[in-house]
């Protein structure tokens, strides 16, 4: 599971941050001896310098959960989080914030994340006072305009006193990816950072957290439910399910094989273009269903309600996530099944639909 | 699904005489929006949302109209419905509905009175909004809420309401027992199957879509979708699809209007704005999505931000973006005019200059001819 990837580079650092079997239970009723919710259930993963490592799930899958213990935001149930190959501890104030230079975050909602009784002036400001312990006026806003510069807001001294209503959506978050920058962190943690931006700053935003990468040299972790974009900015890819790890493997990989029957269904899920409406028509082979349940009362393999192939085997006991002949690892019983019938998106005609067929194949 | 009160045909006492057309062959558009120009009026200034827009939406078709946030095309759709209130003003063009509830007649929505437009909308143009949370009354049971449209529009007996409730819920996939939820114990995706099933209440003719499926996962997004196609097929309404996101109307439309600060760009059937994009906008735009499925290639992506809408320079509002642009740009009218003539009028864009086969040249053709 340490072994390391290659990146669409080609060149890998070393390991900054690790998780190894990370867990988080919440108990449901009062004290504890309600149901029990495993909102994560043991989940290790390793993010390197200059790698991406998408995480890929449905809302209330867990990802943001993890992002958020990894955050040091979050208490662990078990499992242990290390920087450097050191346990992190963050249970003072103290260690937090010495934890929080090293590991940074990106959230979804810019709209949400920043102040919006600050100008983007303060924003900046604080990170670089309390991390970087910069004094100086001209010092300050020397490294603010340099902020504002890597993430492409020029001239700086255009943005620095403008509020967050005052800019677009994909500005404001460029400014809380600067914020995030701002400490110099080496790990950062990007939650949904594209999913509430229009499509066309999408591009831009997923643009610069790959420059950033690069040049800042960051370990990310990058968080969504956008299989297609995990596709254009992660190295390794995770499907989470309900908690649970049940695919990863090389971000091409797992995109293009998917071998669990639930990536194969997030993949078929992703708009295609190319069909032009046949598949909305034709249908998934899943059972359209509820969101995954976490309650650990359930023993099995928690995807088996929606699951195609989903049998006694598969219902009464949990499937080890093992590795595969193609180098990656899945979490389910009935591999054959599922890579045999793999899931196609046939083209098919939509002349019944448009009266005109535009003649050009690409 | 049961049909208790299908005979009640609105009064359309003051529609315009344009009656529909002799030729019985020739289809008309249900919802017909013609040279419709909406501004934001402020002392200072006017803000130009919506621009001399053309928009036709034929029965039982789905039309998606696509733009970035800005754009103006939820203001358009609402414009349409007059659902703006001060300080949007529309400024000009007309918008024509024409229900088969409306024997032979059509009807002009700018010109209804409050109550005449109180007949028409949800009835016959019902809108499912965009952010399902904010759009249900937190305090208010579903079942209520679904009343409250029956209430408002059919006369109904109690017995009836509640049978029509759970077969819209039946129409939408959801257990009937959630018609007791408050909208906080459902799901977003559920949330957004009830909007639907209330948009459906009352069998309306014309749909308006804002945004039905951004604030959801792929596999929900892609469960209502294929709802909103088999339902739109059973019913038969047709459909305003409104989006940010052009990936996803290339599967679900039947046309697609592409929209750029104020003004249509370009308008195509889906295969069209897919293989042979004309408008430079549209081809950024089908540049801007990450694809899952066949080879992994370069993204474009479109540089620079919207402009500002109050003041836009002359000619075309795409010109500082554009890897075309040149000194004739700003003499353009953005009219729509026809791609390609043997085709017609089904593929029209706004740019004069730039042919779809431009789009597949090197940039060093591309800078030569331009001259």
């Amino acid at each position: 599971m340490t072994d390391q990837i290659a990146t669409k580079t080609g060149t890998v650092g070393d390991v900054v941050l690790e998780a190894v079997n990370i867990s988080r239970d919440y108990y449901l009723g009062r004290g504890r001896s309600g149901p029990v919710l495993s909102a994560v259930r043991e989940v290790s993963l390793s993010l390197y310098r200059r790698g991406v490592v998408a995480i890929v799930g449905e809302s209330g899958s867990g990802k943001s959960t993890v992002a958020r213990m990894l955050a040091g935001q979050e208490t662990l149930t078990s499992g242990e989080v290390r920087l450097d190959g050191n346990v992190v501890h963050v249970k003072h104030r103290k260690a937090f914030r010495a934890y929080k230079r090293e590991v940074q975050m990106v959230f979804q909602d810019p709209f949400a994340s920043l102040n919006s009784v600050h100008t983007v002036r303060h924003h900046l400001m604080r990170p670089i006072k309390i991390h970087r312990g910069i004094q100086g006026r001209q010092a300050i806003e020397e490294e603010m305009s340099r902020l504002l510069n890597l993430v492409s807001m020029t001239p700086p001294e255009l943005f620095l006193p403008k509020y967050p209503h005052e800019l677009s959506g994909g500005q404001r978050q460029r400014v809380a990816i600067a914020r995030a920058i701002a400490a110099s962190p080496r790990v950062l943690l990007a939650d949904e950072p594209i999913s509430m931006l229009d499509v066309s700053i999408r591009l831009d935003i997923l643009r610069l957290l790959s420059d950033l990468r690069e040049t800042l040299e960051l370990a990310m972790l990058y968080i969504t439910h956008d299989i297609a974009s995990a596709r254009y900015v992660a190295d390794e890819i995770l499907v989470m399910y309900a908690g649970e790890i049940v695919e990863r493997g090389p971000a091409e990989e797992v995109t293009q094989k998917p071998a669990h029957p639930y990536t194969q269904l997030l993949v078929s899920s992703a708009p295609n273009p190319d069909a032009l409406g046949s598949s909305l028509r034709t249908g998934t082979k899943v059972v359209p269903g509820q969101a995954g349940s976490a309650l650990s009362s359930i023993v099995g393999c928690r995807f088996s309600p929606r699951c195609p192939f989903a049998d006694e085997q598969c219902r009464s006991t949990r499937p080890p996530i093992v590795p595969t002949n193609d180098g990656r690892l899945v979490a389910c019983w009935h591999l054959d099944q599922a890579a045999s019938s793999s899931v196609t998106i046939a083209p098919k005609s939509r002349a019944t639909r448009t009266k005109k067929v535009a003649e050009k194949p690409e | 699904m049961a049909e208790p009160a299908m005979n009640d045909v609105p009064k359309t006492t003051r529609a315009t005489a344009q009656a529909r057309a002799k030729d019985s062959t020739e289809v008309l558009p249900v919802f017909d929006i013609q040279g419709l120009s909406i501004v934001y009026r402020s002392d200072a200034k006017d803000t130009k949302a919506v621009t001399n827009v053309d928009l036709a939406l034929m029965p039982g078709e789905i039309v998606g109209l696509v733009g970035e946030s800005g754009s103006g095309k939820s203001t358009l759709a609402y414009g349409a419905c007059r659902l703006l209130r001060p300080p949007a003003i529309i400024t000009s063009g007309s918008v024509t509905y024409r229900g088969r509830r409306i024997q032979g007649e059509a009807m002009s929505v700018l010109e209804q009175s409050r109550s005449e437009l109180r007949e028409i909308r949800w009835r016959e143009i019902a809108i499912v909004f965009q952010s399902a949370m904010n759009a249900l009354n937190p305090v208010l049971k579903v079942q209520d809420q679904l009343f409250d449209v029956m209430d408002a529009h059919l006369s109904l007996s109690r017995a009836e309401k509640q049978d029509r409730a759970e077969s819209l819920l039946d129409l939408v996939g959801i257990a009937r027992d959630r018609l007791k939820s408050y909208p906080f114990e459902l799901s977003g995706g559920m949330r957004q199957r009830i909007m639907i099933a209330m948009a459906l209440a009352v069998d309306p003719e014309v749909v308006i879509m804002d945004e039905p499926t951004t604030a959801l996962d792929v596999v929900v997004q892609r469960e209502i979708l294929a709802q909103i196609v088999e339902l739109k097929d059973r019913m038969g309404f047709s459909v305003l699809f409104i989006t940010h996101d052009l990936s996803l109307l290339l599967e679900v439309a039947n046309r697609i209007v592409v929209m750029y600060a104020g003004h249509i760009v370009e308008v195509g059937t889906a295969e069209q704005i897919h293989h042979t994009p004309a408008h430079p906008y549209t081809r950024g735009l089908l540049n801007s999505f990450p694809s899952l499925h066949g080879p992994r290639r370069e993204l474009a992506g479109i540089p620079g931000t919207p402009p500002d809408l109050s003041q836009l320079p002359p000619g075309c509002p795409f010109m500082p973006r554009c890897t075309f642009a040149s000194d004739r740009c700003r003499e353009v009218d953005m009219r729509l005019s026809p791609v390609d003539s043997s085709v017609g009028a089904v593929h029209t864009t706004a740019c004069p200059f730039v042919k779809p086969e431009d789009h597949e040249t090197p940039v060093s053709v591309r800078t030569r001819s331009s001259k």
